[in-house]
């Protein structure tokens, strides 16, 4: 009982602090920065088909920086995610190939393996003590591996299941492309389970101080392992969403995703420490790291162009507000 | 028989990665239909060299209880600057290696000046200037090709004396000048300081910043030295945004098996070495046992997997649960 007002507590000191979060009100403001500067070059950047587009653009990169962000939370970090993607949308576009059942089934797959790979992960950094660093990069290796083995070395031929297309470039309702609304609906799960369950208190409790939560009372590790499986799910899911948008999985169609996620997440004002951040800054994050790409390649700039820009573009945002405590 | 109790728990890890290696290699020459000549060596050394470098540079850093994720990518853009810059005449070409050593320098100066005076966290920095440096190599050879001194190339990557590889002896010098000097001077041990304890560091009075940063430099010259030796090694410059990916992975991993703590303030770049050329004839055992090359990924993955679930075997040593949580 003690542990009710303990942790009611505590979900209310963040949220006070998230109102005001000036990390989240610098990255909006760049948002709106952004699109001023591209409407100077082009009008149609402020057309809503563009910004529709952007936006459904944006929503594979939030579902998959929603599993990131949570991993951050913890003060850990999964860099997992280019083979969780890649896996994802490989087995789920494997499992279509295996009559009708294989495609009733080809979705759950894809998360299956992704929350496998989560799981080994989780195992690692909960129980083992592994950091969390090291065991996912072995376990983006060990991914690859067996993605390489199994497609031979070559993009997989099997294509994606009318399913998968629908979700990510169908639209239920008229004028709301699928992908948003899936991010939007795996969105306000996560800010309901962030700021309304127990669960997401001990998320923001293990960021602060795990060996505090520990003496809570809290099995930590256990909830370190959900939020590994969770972030794998998801990964594996952005996987799902992005072979529908391709109706096809490719090689390497995680990589592009991996310094984006984690940008993303630390734009929006989430400390890579753990125990700081808020969902809305994540989706600040999210748009602006797609907004940028969007408008750098509108301008033709060349791939080597946009890396270097990208790259300075979030060390001077970081360098804005990210910037750790003066040291004493 | 103290001292020698003190220097063997000192040196463990790295004892354990030669051991490693040394099994590893007997196992692969034993098994290589040519068996364990001059050229086997000769090829595995320069293969197992660039990554000993990288190495080398990953634990100058990981030494202060960072990590620099941009390693591969510096290695990549020195590369791609060597096979414009390290052609033509003797002097030309010795301006060529300064320029290329120099810009690896600075590359390195950046990470630190980010990571230490900018207070950013390094694993997203390094992310970032990694993406910046590899940008950069893009624009310098947008298509692989370029040429380099085939000289000096070959000089440096063939054999001493007919037997000794000439790869081995240039990575004995730059422990030799580099690392040696480094680990024994102050600076050295501030980094070495500011990774165990940076509290108690500051506390004492030890320059933890000027560590750190030289740290950073020397990692960023180091990695350098790699990205010269590809090129000699492969004669091109090649922007190649997997292959600088995969030496940061693998610089991680020899890291770990070179008995380098994560967590700071422990091991030494000697054994990074030992686990780089450990991690390398592993990975090349595959081919000596005919197996289907597509499996190698895999192999190397589930080694890493395994290489970082031992060091779970501290737990059992663990009397308090609470030291779980560092």
């Amino acid at each position: 009982m003690s542990e009710t007002t303990v942790s009611g507590l505590a979900g209310r000191m963040p949220k006070f602090l998230r109102r005001a979060d000036p990390a989240v009100l610098t990255a909006f403001a760049c948002i709106v920065l952004l699109l001023f500067l591209g409407s100077l070059y082009s009008r149609s950047f402020l057309s809503p088909e563009y910004l529709l587009q952007q936006l459904k653009v944006a929503s594979f990169l939030g579902v998959i920086a929603t599993g990131m962000m949570l991993v951050i939370l913890l003060g850990q970090i999964d860099l997992s995610v280019p083979w969780s993607v890649a896996a994802g949308a490989m087995m789920a576009c494997a499992a279509a190939a295996y009559g009708p059942v294989g495609v009733a089934l080809a979705i759950p797959f894809g998360i299956f393996c992704g929350v496998l790979i989560g799981v080994v992960n989780g195992i690692g950094v909960a129980y083992l003590r592994i950091p969390s660093m090291i065991i996912t990069l072995a376990t983006n290796a060990v991914a690859q591996g067996l993605m390489v083995v199994y497609t031979g070395g070559f993009s997989p031929q099997d294509s994606a299941t009318g399913a998968m297309r629908y979700l990510a470039t169908g639209f239920a309702v008229p004028g709301v492309p699928n992908a948003v609304l899936i991010w939007a609906l795996i969105g306000a799960a996560m800010v309901f389970v962030l700021t309304r369950t127990g669960f997401g208190r001990t998320v923001y409790g293990i960021g602060n101080r795990e060996r505090a939560a520990y003496l809570s009372g809290i099995d930590t590790r256990r909830v370190v392992m959900i939020a590994f499986a969770v972030s794998g799910g998801l990964s594996a899911f952005g996987g799902v969403l992005l072979a529908g948008y391709a109706s096809k999985a490719a090689q390497s169609m995680g990589d592009a995703y991996l310094l984006p996620s984690i940008a993303a997440v630390v734009l929006g004002g989430t400390s890579i420490l753990g125990g700081r951040g808020s969902y809305l800054g994540t989706v600040a994050g999210v748009i602006l790291i797609t907004l940028l790409q969007s408008i750098l390649s509108v301008m033709q700039m060349p791939e080597a162009g946009r890396q270097i820009i990208y790259g300075v573009v979030i060390v001077a945002m970081l360098l804005l507000y990210g910037r750790a405590p003066a040291s004493r | 028989m103290k001292d020698w109790r003190y220097w063997f728990a000192e040196q463990r890890g790295t004892l354990l990665a030669f051991g490693i290696f040394v099994v590893m290699f007997i196992i692969y020459t034993s098994n290589h239909p040519a068996g364990f000549t001059a050229n086997v060596v000769q090829t595995a050394s320069n293969k197992g060299v660039l990554l000993a470098f990288v190495a080398m540079a990953q634990t100058l850093v990981v030494i202060t209880a960072g990590i620099d994720l941009s390693v591969g990518m510096i290695f990549t853009l020195t590369n791609c600057l060597a096979s414009w810059l390290v052609v033509g005449t003797g002097l030309e070409t010795a301006f060529g290696v300064i320029a290329v050593l120099g810009t690896g320098l600075l590359c390195g100066a950046i990470n630190g000046a980010i990571v230490i005076y900018g207070r950013l966290q390094p694993i997203v920095a390094t992310i970032a200037t990694g993406a910046v440096y590899f940008g950069i190599a893009l624009l310098l050879r947008p298509f692989p090709g370029g040429s380099v001194n085939e000289g000096l190339a070959d000089a440096l990557t063939g054999r001493l004396f007919g037997i000794v590889p000439a790869s081995l002896v240039t990575l004995l010098a730059v422990v030799l000048v580099v690392w040696v000097p480094f680990s024994r001077s102050v600076l050295g041990r501030a980094a070495y300081a500011a990774g165990s304890s940076e509290m108690a560091a500051y506390m004492s009075g030890v320059p933890i910043r000027r560590g750190k940063f030289a740290a950073y430099t020397l990692a960023g010259l180091l990695a350098a030295i790699g990205g010269l030796f590809l090129t000699f090694f492969t004669y091109t410059g090649d922007a190649a945004y997997a292959s600088g990916n995969a030496y940061t992975l693998f610089s991680i991993a020899a890291v770990v098996l070179g008995g380098v703590s994560l967590f700071g303030g422990k091991g030494s770049a000697i054994g990074a070495i030992f686990g780089a050329l450990a991690f390398r004839t592993i990975g090349d055992l595959l081919f000596v046992f005919d197996f289907d090359p597509l499996w190698q990924p895999l192999f190397q993955g589930v080694i890493l997997l395994i290489a970082v679930s031992l060091g779970a075997f501290a737990l059992f040593r663990v009397r308090n649960r609470l030291e779980w949580f560092l």
